[in-house]
């Protein structure tokens, strides 16, 4: 390792596993410390290619996804920075090819629990072949007003208040990457502030190591000094220790190793991180502190006193004319997230949709209110579900029972109505389900199928208006309607038809009033004086019948029920239950494997 | 997520399973497990050498010295075996100032031997380090000086050359079963991700090695790759490690979720709790209370990272219990405390803590609850703000502070006054 400057105002990163606000991240450090170039050179996302567009300051910008880490280091072959967000299952395998392209120079992990055995294989690559590992399990790390890794020093706010957006004098070094966070405002605090910072990781054998850092550092004239944060576990602070003795360090180096706690701990304890756990003495806080100590490193007598030991070691360097007065500059206003801006409440804007019967947003979906859990655990059906996104309310059983047999009844009606015939002819002709099953609902409509609404108009205006049977369908017939819900093309007055019965039957036993039913048999007895085939057909029943639940539940207003016939609630029954035999005959003609249907010539009449 | 040690039995199932899968040594070692929940009827029909050969019985509870500390017996017949574990099945020892029950212990047959080598291997952070002595056995501290070791640097393999150091001084036909035998050991610790194995010692039964004690680490990182080569494995909690219910249901917690959720219970009467966000930052918290005189007055050690709402408030919700416990009419402190967070949207963590505080109204009056918040990173000011309130409405003292304040200086605050 040691040599210098891994970073610089130009250096360009690819980015493995597309993340949005780390990318976005970057991009915002950038924009502050007025790079020309955005960070980011390329995102590698893999299965996947084009581009993702984020902001650079005001102007939206295209960066280039690629599929391959091979591929983003052909067409990007400046950027020598790998920052990878795979997830701990993948990240060896991607650091690795990473670390393989002669391109690539530093690779940082940041995913936490990466196996010790795959960190070492990548150990033992970079130090053959030149090349830099930061992590893994880091944020990563930061060169001040120049690069920045992901999520690295967090928010804008805390990068000015840190004054990350220009250099310092300081290089700093930690285990933590949360700790290297509140030490970048430590440092600025009393300190002209960070030039470099970087996270280790908190694993056992992290791919660079503190001391790694700090030779580094030695080697960069603008660090004037050198701050490092241990923690307890492990015995990488000891090769800082040798490199303090063997004088290879010759900037002052401020040094704290957390962890003097774990004496309190009678048995073993696993801290925070992987690596700190508390081992023998060597491995202790307070033995590597003293060992620091004895190296030459300043070493504060707590954490708490870490802040003057910095302060005093920078002021001393002021004194001895060693750092340069650093030239304040103003970092450019970062315009705020539309998101972020809602968030804190600083804006507000419209919304485009309004929903109001069901939430996807919570621990579980909502229907009007009702969490699945209890949709599912009192045993709710079909009809309830029905009633909760149609009505947004949950009726009683009876009533959602009703709906269910509705459903029932209505879902088919053999192969040759026209609904069912045009699904089977779409499916024939090769289509596909949604296809099939669309070209038979378009066939709803005042002819087939669509008289439940009507019925129900009907019979509701005329039982409201108090006309009797005989003149509700004389004023129909002057009019020149057919009353919609009566007649069967094949029952009879005395064939009636079995699901109008049924119906009947269900109503009359748990409807507390059936008087629209009991109008619409009126007018079937009135209309059979007429002709035997005008029976009250299925359209009819369930037309009137809902006109009895929506008024014999008592949980509609008479404005509500107004609504429901108006804007074509029970079309809706019917299309939906319809569905379920449309989707049955297009599963049946693929099952068949039938072929194109053509209608034969003989059955056509052609004539001029 | 770390190096886990391993009972003796799992480490010597897994050597011998995979040592006869990778480099077909078949190790004619058998040992059987037994704990509080053993039917010795059932496990003498598995494992049926029991009642044939004499045996030796230890505690398997990852702690060594077992000899010296007369927990090792040897030479019994199963009868004997039973009757010694029955003796001492749960009851309290002290080992190295930790102490605990014996909950686990193995058996195997008694092996006669004269010869006592020492093997070790550990991963570092550059490779292997492999030593090997004649004079193991449990005087191996004392001849320390006559452990050999090679350092054997990643992706090497481990060749006759490189272990010839190790084993110079043995006869050659000993030396070249042993060299074997080290190779078809480092072979299992490669392909199964362990990080330590010890054997203190081995002996060569008819002229084969055999280990009689055994230590192994294995990298619990590594479980993903190794699902179906370690098996149905347990990792022990450390001896003397006895969880308390409210640390139990936090670990088990912490085992669903990819938040990072701890929770130690130090002492309950004590004063000063800890809600601390952050692998680093708990540590140095922590420390930070020790440092200001007040370590047995520190009540818990906890570190959280990226919870949930839901998460932090059972998080939350143990601790409270905890330093609500044991009131007394003198002031309690709980440090809600944390670095300057990188991502963590710090508002929403703390409305999981808010949630649970508004739970424990009364019993955070009752035990004179003072409650400090330290924290910086996004979000951070709504945060503080809900956190001023939630004090303001349950009338309980909070001090708040941000990134302006040193990380640590609410534990001044926590302790004045106590």
């Amino acid at each position: 390792m040691a040599t210098g400057q891994l970073f610089s105002r130009t250096t360009q990163a690819l980015f493995y596993n597309y993340k949005q606000l780390p990318i976005q991240r970057m991009l915002d450090f950038d924009f502050l410390c007025g790079r020309e170039t955005p960070s980011v050179a390329g995102i590698i996302n893999p299965g996947a290619e084009g581009f993702q567009k984020l902001f650079f300051g005001q102007e939206e910008i295209a960066i280039p996804v690629h599929s391959t880490i091979e591929a983003a280091c052909a067409a990007h072959p400046t950027a020598d920075v790998f920052i990878n967000f795979a997830s701990f299952r993948s990240a060896a395998a991607s650091s690795m090819s990473a670390l393989k392209q002669p391109t690539i120079r530093v690779v940082a992990i940041i995913a936490e629990g990466v196996p010790e055995s795959d960190t070492k294989q990548l150990i033992a690559y970079a130090r053959s072949n030149n090349k830099v590992v930061i992590g893994p399990a880091t944020v990563g790390g930061i060169q001040a007003g120049a690069f920045k890794i992901g999520d690295t020093a967090g928010t804008i706010d805390n990068i000015v208040q840190c004054k990350l957006y220009r250099p310092g004098s300081v290089g700093f070094v930690s285990k933590s990457g949360g700790m290297s966070n509140e030490m970048y405002n430590t440092i600025a605090r009393v300190t002209d502030g960070i030039y470099e910072g970087i996270a280790i990781g908190g694993d056992v054998f992290p791919g660079s190591t503190l001391s790694d850092h700090i030779l580094r550092f030695n080697n960069i004239p603008q660090v004037k000094m050198m701050v490092v944060l241990g923690e307890l576990g492990g015995r990488d602070e000891y090769s800082l220790v040798e490199a303090l003795k063997q004088g290879k360090v010759n900037k002052p180096v401020v040094a704290w190793v957390s962890g003097t706690c774990a004496r309190l701990f009678k048995s073993e304890v696993q801290f925070g991180h992987a690596g700190a756990k508390s081992g023998g003495e060597m491995e202790s806080a307070q033995a590597k502190n003293q060992a620091l100590k004895e190296a030459g490193a300043v070493v504060p007598t707590s954490y708490e006193a870490f802040e003057a030991a910095i302060k005093e070691t920078f002021d001393k360097l002021v004194e001895e004319g060693k750092i340069t007065p650093i030239k304040e500059v103003k970092p450019p206003q970062i315009p705020e997230d539309l998101n972020s801006a809602i968030k804190s409440g600083k804006v507000r804007a419209p919304t485009h949709i309004i929903s109001t019967i069901s939430d996807d947003r919570g621990e579980e979906p909502c229907y009007a209110g009702v969490p699945m859990s209890s949709i599912v655990e009192q045993g709710f059906g079909v009809g309830d579900v029905i009633s909760l996104l149609w009505f947004k309310r949950s009726l009683p059983r009876y009533c959602t029972k009703f709906i269910e047999i509705c459903v029932m009844l209505c879902a088919d009606h053999g192969p040759c109505v026209s609904g069912a015939h045009n699904t089977i002819v779409t499916a024939r002709a090769g289509k596909d389900l949604v296809s099939s099953l669309v070209s038979g609902l378009l066939t709803i409509g005042p002819r087939f199928g669509g008289a439940i609404d009507d019925a129900a108009r009907y019979f509701k205006d005329a039982y409201d208006r108090g006309l009797t049977p005989y003149e509700f369908v004389e004023s129909m017939k002057k009019k020149g309607i057919r009353v919609p819900g009566i007649g069967h093309r094949i029952k009879r007055g005395d064939n009636r038809d079995k699901r109008v019965e049924l119906l009947q039957l269900f109503a009359r036993t748990n409807f507390p009033s059936v008087k629209y039913m009991e109008y619409a048999v009126q007018v079937e007895t009135y209309t059979l004086s007429k002709a035997n085939n005008l029976v009250l057909n299925v359209d009819g029943a369930i037309g009137s019948l809902f006109l009895d639940l929506l008024a014999g539940s008592g949980m509609f207003t008479k404005q509500e029920i107004d609504e429901i016939v108006e804007i074509g609630y029970l079309n809706g029954l019917f299309v939906l239950a319809r569905s379920i035999g449309l989707i049955g005959h297009t599963f049946d003609q693929k099952r068949l494997k039938q072929p194109l249907y053509r209608h034969p010539w003989e059955d056509v009449l052609y004539t001029k | 997520m770390a190096r886990k040690k391993i009972r003796e039995y799992d480490s010597k199932r897994l050597l011998k399973e995979h040592l006869k899968r990778l480099v077909h040594i078949d190790l004619p070692i058998c040992s059987a497990q037994v704990t509080e929940s053993t039917d010795f009827t059932e496990l003498l029909e598995k494992e049926s050498w029991l009642s044939q050969r004499r045996l030796v019985v230890k505690p398997d509870m990852l702690f060594g010295k077992r000899g010296k500390s007369g927990l090792v017996a040897l030479n019994l017949d199963f009868a004997g075996a039973v009757e010694f574990i029955k003796k001492r099945l749960g009851q309290e020892i002290e080992i190295e100032g930790c102490k605990g029950p014996i909950t686990t212990f193995i058996i195997e047959p008694f092996i006669p031997h004269k010869e006592e080598y020492y093997l070790a291997i550990s991963s570092e952070r550059l490779g292997f380090n492999i030593s090997f002595s004649e004079c193991g056995g449990i005087e191996i501290e004392e001849n320390w000086d006559k452990v050999n070791s090679i350092f054997l640097p990643t992706k090497s393999p481990l060749t006759d050359e490189a272990i010839a150091p190790l084993i110079a001084d043995l006869p050659s036909e000993i030396g070249k079963k042993i060299g074997n035998f080290m190779k078809g050991v480092f072979a299992v610790f490669q392909d199964l991700d362990f990080s330590f194995i010890e054997m203190n010692p081995f002996t060569l039964v008819d002229g084969e090695a055999y280990p009689l004690d055994m230590r192994g680490e294995l990298d619990e990182n590594a479980a993903f790759k190794n699902e179906d080569k370690w098996g149905n494995l347990e990792f022990p909690l450390p001896f003397g490690r006895v969880l308390s219910p409210e640390e139990s249901f936090i670990l088990d917690l912490n085992d669903k979720t990819s938040a990072s959720l701890k929770f130690t219970l130090l002492n309950p009467k004590g004063r000063i709790w800890n809600m601390i966000a952050g692998g680093g930052a708990s540590l140095i918290y922590t420390d930070t209370v020790g440092d200001l005189g007040c370590a047995t007055e520190l009540g818990n050690y906890t570190e959280y990272g990226g919870p949930s709402e839901e998460e932090m408030l059972k998080l939350a919700r143990v601790i409270l219990d905890c330093a609500t416990a044991n009131p007394d009419g003198r002031k309690r402190s709980i440090l809600i405390g944390g670095n300057i967070a990188n991502l963590t949207d710090v508002g929403a963590t703390f409305d999981g803590i808010i949630r649970a505080l508004k739970e424990k109204k009364s019993e955070l009056k009752e035990a004179n609850i003072h409650i400090y918040v330290r924290r910086g990173g996004p979000n951070y000011l709504t945060g503080l703000a809900k956190m001023q309130a939630v004090g303001e409405e349950l009338g309980i003292p909070v001090e708040v502070y941000g990134p302006e304040a040193v990380m640590t200086g609410i534990c001044n605050r926590a302790i004045e006054g106590m």
